[in-house]
């Protein structure tokens, strides 16, 4: 029941409590319950709204970042993702498998600011070996949510 | 010369839908919020619209055999197979028709000649109708009631049959009520036919939307199976309505005759989109579940809240639509539906547009996104409230 409550909110955090009672065959009470455990237990974190910058005037660059790094004995990655994750710059941070070993997300408001982020924050942090940085020129499609596509209904008004 | 005094008299006496004057207010006004759609609000998923592409690169362009690409009659018995346990031989037990429309026309026009007594279950899909009165046949509605959850019953099947009684229609899951019928509810109706001759055209384009019960076909019962002509497509349960693709599976002396009258009127059905079906019967169940999935949840939100309008409404558990009665209000369905429009502007479709005994009641479909269907609700609730 958690996991399907949890899939609704994924898809539509909007979604009102009643009608996911609805929905799963729940009492109100109970969807609350959950909703309420699932917070403590730091499995539900945040709502947040996805937004189309570029339709926007505000200006920012936003760049992904590949760190090769050292693992430290006994922490791992840990604690360079900690060191890293705490910067408010930095929007996401993954361990990764394959050619890079952490994946930074960082957000500025010029491609200057960020390059300069990169060379004094991340590319100088002990056991951080080296850095990539990869500016994204376009969104395509983020959170399953494709950007271009028109909420257009193009149906007929009726059919039988 | 009058021009339409030489219309075939069969087409100009064809009643026009009770409802035009009501599509017609409807069309203009492109601004209500509408549940009038018969048609998935999802689009194709893309890996059959994918199929469809490659399918032009690669420059199928040509017809088909008349039958349909034997590649993909043969991948519909393998669904049809394990899906709903039905077996049929893919070299001649079934056609690709051009939607589920064409099964059912080629259908009637190969089994009715003049006179032959049709039942039809009502309210029901519209072009059972004036498909038997083209064929030359008598159509004989069978009142199916919300009481009886709008199923077919045994004794309203009785009572209706005559020796001329040539097809029964049997329209499940049901559009526009949402009725289905379950094994043993079949086992009834079989009861009656299995000492008849009469043939039954098994409409089943929305068996892949049923609720909480898998849906079961007439033709899995031994003594029907050779008399039983399953109309089927993928516009519902894949979301292809725009593809225009069906079939039509039954014993070879009657699929036969429908392949004639297909390769005369239609050649076959187009080729981009039976390539894409081949992806979709191969690789599709996924996507059907996810959205009969989606559709349970709005259908749980729709039910739930007519109830609680006041509009009473029976638990539909196939196709998307909710049929919930209006006779509380006092109103007609058709002056429902136009007040509503008009005060409201929300689209609904009268319930006499799927025969007399519609009247009394509204079709409301829930192929639209939740929010979409919350925001029609509260309207609905404004208008039934400002008119108690």
């Amino acid at each position: 029941m958690r996991n399907q409550i949890l899939s609704l909110l994924e898809q539509n955090a909007e979604l009102k409590h009643d009608q996911i009672a609805v929905m799963l065959d729940m009492s109100v009470s109970e969807v609350e319950k959950e909703i309420q455990a699932m917070t403590e237990e730091g499995i539900l974190l945040k709502s947040k709204a996805l937004i189309n910058w570029e339709k926007t005037d505000r200006e920012f660059v936003t760049a992904q970042i590949e760190l090769k790094v050292t693992p430290q004995r006994g922490e791992g990655f840990d604690k360079v993702a900690e060191r890293i994750y705490q910067y408010p710059e930095v929007k996401s941070v993954y361990l990764v498998s394959g050619g890079f070993d952490i994946a930074v997300t960082i957000e500025g408001k010029t491609m200057k600011e960020v390059a300069l982020f990169v060379a004094e924050k991340l590319a100088t942090m002990e056991y951080v070996n080296s850095t990539k940085t990869h500016f994204i020129l376009k969104k395509y499609k983020q959170d399953g949510v494709i950007f271009s596509q028109q909420g257009k209904d193009e149906r007929v008004v009726i059919s039988l | 010369m009058i021009i339409k005094d030489k219309i075939n008299k069969v087409i100009t006496d064809m009643k026009p839908s009770g409802i035009r004057k009501f599509f017609d207010l409807v069309a203009q006004m492109p601004e209500a919020i509408s549940l009038g759609v018969g048609e998935p609000d999802f689009v194709t998923p893309w890996h059959i619209r994918d199929a469809g592409i490659y399918s032009l690169e690669k420059g199928h362009t040509y017809y088909t055999s008349n039958s349909g690409l034997a590649s993909l009659r043969e991948e519909i018995c393998n669904y049809l197979d394990r899906r709903f346990n039905l077996k049929y031989n893919y070299k001649n037990e079934v056609l690709v028709t051009v939607g589920g429309s064409e099964a059912i026309d080629l259908t009637i026009r190969a089994l009715i000649s003049n006179g032959d007594e049709v039942l039809i279950p009502q309210p029901s899909f519209v072009c059972y109708v004036p498909c038997v009165q083209m064929a030359g046949g008598v159509p004989v509605p069978i009142v199916t009631k919300e009481e009886d959850n709008f199923k077919l019953t045994p004794e309203a099947l009785k009572k209706a049959i005559t020796p001329k009684t040539k097809l029964l229609v049997l329209p499940y899951p049901n559009n526009p009520t949402g009725a289905i019928m379950t094994y043993d509810e079949l086992k009834a109706i079989v009861d009656v036919l299995k000492d008849t001759d009469i043939f039954v055209m098994s409409d089943e384009i929305y068996a892949e939307l049923t609720y909480g019960t898998k849906h079961r076909s007439i033709a899995e019962f031994p003594e029907m199976r050779d008399r039983t002509i399953l109309v089927s497509g993928f516009s519902k349960a894949y979301a292809m309505t725009g593809w225009r693709l069906g079939y039509v599976c039954a014993h070879p002396d009657i699929i036969a005759p429908l392949t004639k009258i297909h390769q005369y009127a239609i050649m076959s059905s187009p080729t981009v989109s039976q390539y894409a079906a081949l992806e979709a019967v191969k690789k599709g169940d996924n996507d059907i579940d996810a959205m009969v999935s989606e559709y349970n949840y709005r259908r749980k939100v729709i039910f739930e809240a007519f109830n609680q309008i006041g509009l009473e409404c029976f638990e539909p558990l196939g196709a998307f639509y909710v049929f919930p009665s209006i006779k509380s209000t006092g109103m007609k369905s058709n002056d429902f539906c136009e007040n509503l429009l008009k005060e409201q502007k929300v689209a609904v479709v009268p319930g006499d547009a799927f025969g007399e005994s519609g009247e009394g009641y509204i079709r409301c479909s829930y192929a639209y996104s939740i929010e979409a269907i919350n925001r029609a609700l509260d309207r609905i609730d404004k208008f039934v409230s400002s008119h108690k």
